[in-house]
């Protein structure tokens, strides 16, 4: 129910363009569903995809390249106007992309690049992780305004481009601040139960009383952190300030709650800037930039998050 | 003075985990140090009672399949799908209670798959239950619908996170029933029968033991034990990660029940050291947390420390140490003789 109200309710909102939208057609390859954020990539491409009058073909590819290709493939035997994917993997790409080229049907990807010239992909639309890192940094340099802070870090999988990416930003942003040290960085898997199990070890190691902020490299890890500061008997939000990444709906929830203080979105909609690009792109031949960087949104108590909850409930996360 | 041989057999275990205890007191002096705060007792030491609880239930029924010569590899997987089970219950609004009965009756069902794959169709043990290893993850996804299942039940809760007098619930979960199962083989004939089924199952049927009825009914043990493992993770976040829970903990459990001196060719078996063979696997973890070393290192001190412990605890080292012993002329004590007392 709740994804047929947000769905009316950007229709109704997109009205004035789809009113000009022509008869196009569009073919989406999307990697599988191994996570909410993917889940809930799909539900808003297909609202955005919809909203803009424009019709669908979706191919799940299960988590395989091969799935992919041939959904390429019967793609442009279709002949669709345009091609949306979310590549599984970096390479093998080249050949199944000069295909569409020959063909004429531009191809964007989302959230992930590819191992492959750039002339034959039109843009590629992808969230910048080192900036994320970095407005985390910059959330608590200026919530902070000069006090001393000692931070904890809950580092993603160790050796995954996000971990490494996000841990940058943030130590980019917070460097030459010296009332800012992290003094303790640990990985908690992205998981909800690493991320409480460490946080318990840093409560202990450090001293609950000396830990002023943590910083996890996603929602779900804050989430267990936040239960075992509760359990600690300390106030998550108040006694330690807590921002993450990804803006999940438990995120705002907890934000809601007054149980933590920032969070910064990787948006699930991706689609969004890759049809306007292609709007313009096959209106008047408008070339975009190769690279589309989403917008790496900050959430915190000024935000309606408990508006936002309500509505991310119902996409799938 | 003789050891009694229950203290002899968990000797080994005992020393290895007071010298891994010692590494995180080097590592944080205060590491024993217990407070009561906010209704609880809070420690590291409690940390580590309260963490290995998955593993220390992991590894009771992983203990009894392997004596049967067998292994479960599914035991991660069914953790997921009774979490999984567990957490949608309640949230169609069934009472705790039953929601943890119909987790436990699916653990049990997983179980019994497993059994009647082994016993009754005779695929060996290591492929039988990776069947579910694999399929059970996508099992619990199914419950779940792909997301983590949430939920504010504080029955659920407090069987993960909650305490009783101060004491985290899971590790009285664990101690009774790891006491209740290791009190149960030892005190009735069947820990002597399944040994038997584990050194040679073809005698021990014509023996008169019905092994398959026997074999089934361990892999439900461990079915169940997996079951309560996954209650008390989901419980503890207050959501069913079917991803996550359970992820890789088949291979904690095995590792404990190795450490525990246990042999992987079946037979003889204790599953007291079993559940110390746990608590070392989570102290090792303790360590590494603790320690504050980059996590890039994480896996590989882990590695080194199970390493010495395996070493020292090999056939050959332990043999060596016997020799040293019994070339060593005995050390002269000067204790008064009994005898010469009664004399004077």
């Amino acid at each position: 129910m709740n994804i047929k109200s947000t769905l009316l309710a950007s229709a109704i909102a997109l009205m004035p363009f789809a009113a000009a939208a022509s008869d196009l057609t569009i073919g989406f390859s999307q990697i599988g569903s191994e996570s909410g954020w993917r889940a809930a990539e799909t539900t808003v491409t297909k609202q955005e995809v919809a909203a803009r009058g424009i019709q669908l073909k979706f191919a799940d590819a299960q988590q395989k390249q091969e799935n992919q290709i041939s959904a390429l493939r019967s793609f442009i035997a279709q002949g669709v106007d345009a091609i949306l994917i979310a590549p599984v993997v970096a390479t093998g790409w080249d050949e199944v992309l000069e295909e569409a080229q020959d063909a004429d049907i531009p191809v964007i990807l989302l959230d992930r690049t590819v191992d492959a010239p750039d002339d034959l992909y039109l843009t590629a639309v992808t969230s910048d992780l080192v900036h994320e890192g970095s407005v985390a940094g910059q959330w608590l340099v200026d919530d902070m305004a000069g006090a001393d802070c000692r931070i904890v870090e809950l580092q993603g999988t160790t050796g995954s481009s996000p971990a490494i990416d996000r841990k940058t930003g943030f130590e980019n942003a917070i460097s030459g601040h010296d009332n800012l040290e992290i003094v303790r960085s640990q990985t908690g898997d992205f998981t909800r139960s690493q991320g409480k199990v460490v946080m318990e070890s840093f409560l202990k190691a450090e001293g609950g009383d000396n830990i002023c902020a943590l910083y996890a490299h996603n929602d779900d890890m804050a989430v267990g952190a936040i239960q075992a500061i509760k359990e600690a008997g300390l106030k998550p939000g108040t006694d330690i300030k807590i921002v993450a990444i990804d803006a999940v709906p438990d995120a705002h929830l907890a934000i809601a709650n007054s149980e933590m203080n920032a969070t910064i979105e990787l948006t699930p909609n991706m689609a969004g800037p890759a049809l306007d690009a292609l709007a313009a792109y096959l209106a008047d031949g408008t070339v975009p930039p190769k690279w589309i960087q989403t917008e790496s949104r900050l959430y915190t108590a000024a935000d309606d998050n408990q508006a936002i909850y309500e509505v991310k409930k119902g996409l799938g996360y | 003075m003789t050891r009694s041989p229950f203290l002899k057999r968990i000797t080994p275990q005992l020393i290895i985990l007071a010298i891994v205890l010692l590494l995180n007191v080097l590592v944080l002096p205060d590491f024993f140090t217990v407070k009561f705060q906010n209704g609880r007792l809070f420690g590291n030491i409690i940390d580590v009672l309260n963490r290995g609880a998955p593993t220390a239930l992991l590894c009771v029924g992983m203990t009894l399949v392997i004596a049967t010569k067998g292994i479960d590899l599914s035991v991660g997987a069914v953790m997921a799908i009774a979490g999984a089970t567990a957490a949608s219950l309640v949230v169609e609004g069934q009472h705790w209670t039953t929601a943890v009965m119909g987790a436990l009756a699916v653990g049990a069902l997983c179980g019994a798959w497993n059994g009647i794959l082994v016993a009754f169709l005779r695929i060996q043990p290591i492929v039988a239950t990776l069947v579910l290893m694999v399929a059970g993850r996508g099992i619990a996804q199914l419950i779940t619908e792909g997301t983590i299942l949430t939920f504010l039940d504080q029955g659920l809760i407090h069987l993960g996170a909650g305490t009783v007098l101060g004491i985290p619930t899971p590790i009285l979960i664990w101690l009774s029933l790891g006491s209740f199962a290791a009190f149960l083989v030892r005190r009735t004939a069947l820990g002597l029968l399944i040994e038997s089924i584990g050194i040679n199952e073809a005698s021990s049927r014509l023996a008169g033991i019905n092994s398959r009825v026997l074999l089934l009914c361990v892999y439900v043990v461990s079915g169940i034990g997996a079951a309560v493992a996954g209650v008390i993770v989901t419980a503890d976040i207050q959501g069913a990660d079917a991803n996550n829970a359970g992820l890789w903990l088949e291979l904690d459990a095995i590792l404990a029940v190795v450490i525990g001196g246990n042999s992987l060719l079946g037979g003889k078996f204790s599953i007291v050291a079993s559940l110390l063979g746990a608590m070392i696997i989570q102290s090792v973890n303790s360590v590494i947390l603790l320690s504050g070393m980059p996590p890039e290192f994480n896996l590989v001190i882990k590695a080194l420390l199970i390493l010495a412990i395996l070493v020292i605890q090999s056939p050959k080292v332990s043999h060596i140490i016997y020799i040293l012993r019994a070339s060593t002329p005995p050390a002269k004590v000067d204790r008064p003789n009994p005898a010469k007392e009664l004399k004077r």
